[in-house]
C-alpha cells in the first residue's frame, strides 16, 4: 500500500505541473484582461483537483497495463508470423476505437446540421441521422484501413514520408472537387479521430511492432500509425461529402 | 454535503461512460489474444489493474473538465468575442473593426492552445514512448513543448482565418508544402514522431475548449457562418505541430554543429532497445 502511494507521488506532483499552464492562462485573461470575478469559483477548484487526480491515475495505468499489453500484442503477432491476423487486429483496432469516440459522435452530428442547411440532405431528424451515422461509419472504416497501411509499412519498411506526401495530394485534389461546405469539417475529422486511449495503445503496437522485426528501428518504423490515422480520414469524409 | 453527493453522482456516471467508450477496446484486445494468439497475457493482473487506473483516470479528468476548465473556457471565449470588449462599447459598429482589433482572442488563442496542449494525457504518452525509444535523446518536456508551441501558433492563425475569411484550403495546403520540404531536410529520425504528433494533439482537452472558441468567434464577426468558419481550428493544431516538431529537431541538429560536435549524436543515434 505504500509503495503504490509513494509511486503515486511523483505523477501526482508531475501533474500539477502540467496544469499549471492552464491556470496561469485562466488566471491571467479573467483577472487582467477581461476583468471579471471568477464565477462558480468552489467548483472550479474542485474540478481543478479532479483532472490533476485523473491525469495521475491516468499515467500511472498506461504504464501498468496499457503499454505493456499492446507491446506484448504486437510480439506475440511477430513471432506468430501471421502477416493476416496482424492486419485483420489492425483494422478492428482502428474501426473498433474510433466508432465509439465521443468526439467523433459531436462532429458527426454538427456535420449532418450543415448538411441539412446546405441543401444536401432533406432537413429532417432521421435523414440528419442516417448522415451522421454514414459519416461516422466512413471515418472509422478510413482509420482501420489507415492502421492497416501503418503496419504494412512497419512490416515492408517503405519510408513514410512518400506515403504521407502522397496523401497530401489526395487531399489537395480531393479539396478542388468536394462540396465546400464539407471541406472544414473533413480537415477537422482528421484530428478528431484519435482518443485518449487509442493513442498509447496504438502507439506501444507499433513501436513493439518495428522492435521485435529485424532491421527495424523503433524510432523511424515505430512511430507513424498516428499520422496515417488522422490524414484518411480527411479523404474518407470528403469522398463521402461528394458522394451524398 | 450536497455537493458531495452531487459530484459522487456525476463520477458515476462520467465512469459508465468511460467504461462504455473503452468496453470495444477491451473486447478486441482480449478477443485477439485469447482467440487469435491463444496464451495467456503475461502479468494479467497487472493489466487489469492497469485498465482499472487508466479507467478511474480518464473518468475524474473528464469530470474535472467538464466541471472546471470547459464552462470556464467557453464563458472566457464568450467574453472575449463580444461586442463590448472588442470595440470598448457595446453600440460600436463591428464591420469598422480590423483583423487588429481582435488582438486578445490571437493572444488567447496562443496560451490556451499552449497550455492545454502540455495537459494532453495521450500526448504524454507519446512523449514518453518517444523517450524511451530514442534511449533519452528526445526530452520528453522538449517534445511537449514543440508540440504546444505548433498548437498554439496554429490556433491562433486559425482564429486569424476566421477573422479574415480566407478559405482554409489555402492556409492548409500552404501548410503541406512547407511539411513536405522540411521532411526533406529534417533529421530523418524524427519525422515519423513529427507526423504522428499532429494527431495526438487534439483530443480530450483540446477539442472542445478550442471548438468553443472558433463558434464564438464566427458567431461575433459579420459575415461570417459559424456553421462553416467555426469548423477548421483543429486542422490548424493538428498541422501545426508537426512543423514545430520537425524544426526543434533541425535546431537540436543546428546547435550541435555549431558547438562543433560530430551531428550523429543524439537524435541520429537512438540507442536500440
Amino acid at each position: 500500500m505504500k509503495s503504490t502511494l509513494l509511486a503515486l507521488a511523483t505523477p501526482l506532483f508531475n501533474s500539477l505541473k502540467d496544469l499549471l499552464p492552464i491556470i496561469a492562462v485562466v488566471l491571467f485573461f479573467q483577472i487582467l484582461v477581461l476583468q471579471q470575478p471568477m464565477p462558480n469559483l468552489i467548483e472550479v477548484l474542485i474540478g481543478m483537483g479532479l483532472v490533476v487526480l485523473g491525469l495521475t491515475c491516468f499515467v500511472y495505468g498506461l504504464e501498468l497495463g496499457l503499454f505493456p499489453i499492446g507491446e506484448s500484442m504486437a510480439h506475440a503477432f511477430a513471432r506468430k508470423g501471421s502477416v493476416v491476423w496482424l492486419l485483420i487486429f489492425a483494422f478492428a483496432l482502428g474501426f473498433g476505437t474510433t466508432i465509439a469516440e465521443p468526439a467523433l459522435i459531436a462532429v458527426s452530428s454538427e456535420a449532418a446540421s450543415i448538411a441539412a442547411e446546405g441543401g444536401a440532405i432533406d432537413n429532417n431528424q432521421e435523414s440528419k441521422a442516417s448522415y451522421a451515422n454514414g459519416l461516422r461509419l466512413t471515418v472509422a472504416l478510413s482509420v482501420g484501413i489507415a492502421i492497416v497501411i501503418g503496419v504494412l509499412r512497419i512490416l515492408r519498411g517503405w519510408p513514410i514520408h512518400y506515403l504521407i506526401i502522397s496523401g497530401y495530394i489526395l487531399v489537395v485534389i480531393m479539396t478542388a472537387f468536394a462540396p465546400k461546405e464539407i471541406i472544414g469539417i473533413a480537415y477537422d475529422s482528421g484530428g478528431v479521430t484519435t482518443s485518449t486511449i487509442t493513442v498509447p495503445l496504438v502507439t506501444a503496437l507499433g513501436v513493439g511492432l518495428a522492435s521485435s522485426i529485424k532491421g527495424r528501428n523503433p524510432m523511424i518504423d515505430g512511430f507513424g500509425l498516428i499520422a496515417f490515422a488522422s490524414l484518411t480520414p480527411m479523404i474518407f469524409v470528403m469522398a463521402y461529402g461528394m458522394l451524398i | 454535503m450536497a455537493i458531495l453527493l452531487e459530484l459522487f453522482n456525476a463520477f458515476f456516471s462520467t465512469f459508465l461512460a468511460t467504461i462504455k467508450d473503452v468496453f470495444p477496446i477491451a473486447v478486441i484486445l482480449f478477443g485477439f489474444q485469447l482467440l487469435v494468439i491463444r496464451r495467456a497475457i503475461p502479468n494479467l493482473h497487472k493489466v487489469v489493474i492497469g485498465f482499472v487506473y487508466v479507467l478511474i483516470g480518464l473518468a475524474l479528468f473528464l469530470l474535472g473538465l467538464e466541471k472546471a476548465l470547459f464552462p470556464l473556457g467557453r464563458t472566457m471565449a464568450e467574453q472575449l468575442t463580444a461586442v463590448e470588449f472588442i470595440m470598448g462599447s457595446s453600440d460600436a459598429d463591428l464591420s469598422l473593426a480590423g483583423w487588429v482589433d481582435y488582438y486578445w482572442i490571437y493572444c488567447f488563442a496562443f496560451a490556451i492552445g499552449f497550455s492545454t496542449t502540455i495537459a494532453e494525457p495521450s500526448l504524454l504518452a507519446v512523449a514518453i514512448k518517444a523517450n524511451e525509444v530514442s534511449g533519452g535523446a528526445i526530452g520528453i518536456w522538449g517534445l511537449r513543448i514543440a508540440v504546444a508551441i505548433g498548437v498554439a501558433v496554429g490556433i491562433s492563425l486559425g482564429c486569424y482565418r476566421i477573422v479574415a475569411g480566407d478559405p482554409i484550403h489555402y492556409y492548409i495546403i500552404g501548410g503541406y508544402i512547407v511539411v513536405v520540404i522540411q521532411t526533406f531536410i529534417a533529421p530523418k529520425l524524427i519525422i515519423p514522431l513529427a507526423y504522428d504528433s499532429g494527431g495526438v494533439t487534439t483530443s480530450t482537452v483540446t477539442v472542445p475548449l478550442v471548438a468553443a472558441l472558433g463558434l464564438g468567434l464566427s458567431e461575433t464577426v459579420p459575415g461570417r457562418n459559424p456553421l462553416i468558419d467555426g469548423f477548421g481550428l483543429i486542422a490548424f493544431a493538428s498541422l501545426f505541430p508537426i512543423m514545430s516538431v520537425m524544426a526543434y529537431a533541425q535546431l537540436a541538429e543546428a546547435r550541435k554543429k555549431i558547438a562543433g560536435k560530430p551531428t550523429e549524436m543524439a537524435i541520429d543515434q537512438p540507442q536500440q532497445k
